[in-house]
């Protein structure tokens, strides 16, 4: 293979690696816009998804494509639940207690799992997992591809409903100025809810499409949840489109840096990434706006 | 300041007894595990606490006092000491780095950048395998002491040290500079208090005290490696004694480390590799229900009954 078409195919894959940090990174995003919490449990949520899905596939055979329909609902009801009873009692609490609360949420959930299931790694074995389809010489992986769609089609819908729907503006308008949006009779609270459902159900359909390429173990959902720190702290906290920005950078740096300097440090790359932006543009590398 | 100083000599006097009666076995072993917890506790306390600044990386230094220290041991043939002393240095030069970086930032940066520190230094310590031997970690042949009771007094002497230096930070000017940046950075920083400066003290006297910590741990132990070390659990537990005990007290720590360390070493057996559950409950118990902590709760018992007309 020629330098450029490695080069080509190393950004496309990690395109296609960015889809999947847009979809599990805008779910934080879209939450710290709206509470200014910055969700810790956020990975741990996409291990439910990632375990919901699991067991819809191993019992009733619903392929992890499909099962998207049933985990996004109730990913939804999960983490209106969680905002409900744990995150509305210290909404007026201090950040660092905010921040603690989700951390130990994601304790208990990841060492839920563990007692649960126990640390076996597990994987949803699909017909196409390993299947890859050609773009004249560049080959791509094609549930990658498939979760690439399925976050553009939910990515596109998110901004849609944010942008047009009454709720959706209602939404911005609360992350906007809370005080101003209350006096116009918004309901915050309420907002702040649909916001945590919403960011819940969307990295929970990211544990879905995780399922047939990944492996489904209680320690998943950590380094995701750094992943998603970093996808929003590229974009900017708050930022919808940053994110998504974000989210494509991430996934292009580790790929191109796993195969032009380390694969063993691919991890670290966004991680050093995510400093360097502090230091220099901690706004984000998109700007400021928020949602 | 006479009075905590006080209870600070007590406790050491009742200490310095234990192993006379505590034998060589599990219940010495127990009482090291409980200084340790009380002297990280102690020295996160320091940044989180007093100054407001939460860390959820301090595994970091943790990490890096274990690793300076055994490194030093076995590739350079440095006596114990002198390693734990290596590593203090050297988490001091990286935590001035990262207080550099993150103190001009206000939000939760801090918190971020802490995680993100600790998880870079344990892809490091994974992937430099010739230098760390990556997971399959290092193992120290040759213990430092040949008595367990020796280990108890080398971990109390750091505990002591650690406490002795919170007491004294926090009735010093420097706690009241600490306390009035946690209270409201934006009116500190108008009185004039130097808020990066102080908030970069806090953060180096926490990660060497820290990292002393994670050196004595690697003697006792005998072994380290990047999940042992420098993981968000871990970072975690250094965390919880503060929170539970009280958060920005002196002593909220070692209370806090007594309840979590009876309650890990009693429920381990039961929960397993999954023992992290209870500190993940215990966290949000805590903060749902005794936001200020054991002590603090307890403090605020205590002046709402003297207020109360009689």
């Amino acid at each position: 293979m020629s330098p450029v078409l490695i080069f080509v195919q190393t950004l496309l894959s990690g395109l296609l690696t960015g889809g999947l940090y847009v979809q599990i990174g805008i779910g934080l995003s879209l939450i710290f816009g709206v509470m200014r919490i910055i969700n810790f449990a956020h990975g741990e949520l996409m291990l439910v998804g990632m375990y919901l899905s699991y067991a819809l596939f191993t019992i009733f055979g619903i392929d992890p494509f499909l099962s998207l329909i049933i985990v996004a609902p109730v990913l939804f009801f999960v983490g209106a639940a969680i905002e409900r009873i744990f995150i509305q009692p210290v909404s007026r609490a201090k950040e660092e207690n905010q921040i603690l609360l989700t951390v130990g949420l994601s304790l208990i959930i990841s060492n839920g799992f563990l007692l649960l299931f126990g640390a076996d790694y597990r994987n949803v074995t699909t017909s196409y997992s390993g299947s890859v389809f050609y773009l004249g010489p560049i080959s791509l992986s094609l549930p990658m591809s498939l979760s690439f769609l399925v976050t553009l089609v939910m990515t596109v819908s998110l901004y849609l409903f944010l942008m047009k729907s009454w709720t959706g503006r209602a939404i911005r308008a609360t992350a906007e100025d809370r005080e101003a949006a209350m006096l116009i009779g918004i309901d915050a609270r309420r907002m702040g809810l649909i916001a945590f459902g919403i960011g819940t159900a969307l990295v929970g359909v990211a544990g879905s499409l995780l399922d047939p390429i990944y492996y489904i173990f209680p320690g998943a959902g950590g380094p995701f949840t750094l992943k998603a720190f970093v996808v929003t702290v590229l974009g900017g906290m708050g930022s919808i489109t940053g994110a998504m920005a974000g989210g494509l950078l991430l996934g292009v740096a580790e790929s191109l840096g796993a195969v032009y300097l380390s694969s063993g440090y691919k991890d670290a790359i966004g991680l050093l990434l995510f400093l360097g932006v502090l230091l220099v543009k901690p706004s984000g590398l998109f700007g400021r706006s928020r949602l | 300041m006479k009075k905590d100083l006080a209870i600070l000599f007590l406790a050491l006097m009742i200490m310095i007894a234990v192993p006379l009666w505590a034998g060589e076995g599990f219940l010495l072993h127990f009482f090291i595990l409980l200084l340790m917890n009380i002297a990280l506790g102690t020295a996160w306390n320091l940044i989180g606490g007093f100054a407001g600044q939460l860390s959820l990386g301090h595994a970091a230094f943790f990490g890096m006092g274990a690793y300076a220290a055994t490194l030093a041991h076995l590739r350079w043939n440095l006596p114990g000491w002198q390693g734990i002393w290596l590593g203090g240095m050297l988490s001091l030069l990286v935590a001035l780095m990262l207080g550099w970086i993150c103190f001009r930032l206000k939000g939760p940066y801090f918190a971020l950048a802490t995680i993100a520190l600790a998880e870079v230094l344990r892809l490091v310590a994974q992937n430099w395998k010739e230098m760390t031997q990556g997971s399959e970690g290092l193992l120290i042949l040759l213990p430092l002491f040949s008595h367990k009771s020796q280990f108890y007094y080398a971990a109390l002497f750091i505990t002591f040290v650690t406490v002795l230096a919170a007491t004294l930070v926090r009735h010093s000017k420097l706690g009241y500079y600490l306390f009035a940046i946690r209270e409201d950075q934006e009116a500190a920083e108008s009185l004039g208090v130097n808020l990066l400066g102080y908030k970069l003290i806090a953060l180096l006297v926490s990660a060497f005290f820290t990292a002393l910590a994670g050196g004595f741990y690697a003697f006792y132990v005998g072994f380290i490696d990047p999940a042992s070390t420098l993981t968000v659990e871990r970072s975690v537990e250094m965390v919880l004694p503060a929170i539970i005990g009280g958060i920005g007290t002196v002593f909220g720590p070692a209370v806090g480390a007594v309840a979590i360390t009876g309650l890990s070493e009693g429920l381990r057996l039961w929960f397993l590799s999954a023992h992290y559950l209870i500190y993940g409950v215990l966290v949000v118990v805590v903060i749902l229900f005794m936001p200020e902590g054991i002590l603090g709760s307890l403090g605020m018992f205590w002046r709402r009954k003297r207020r109360a007309p009689i």
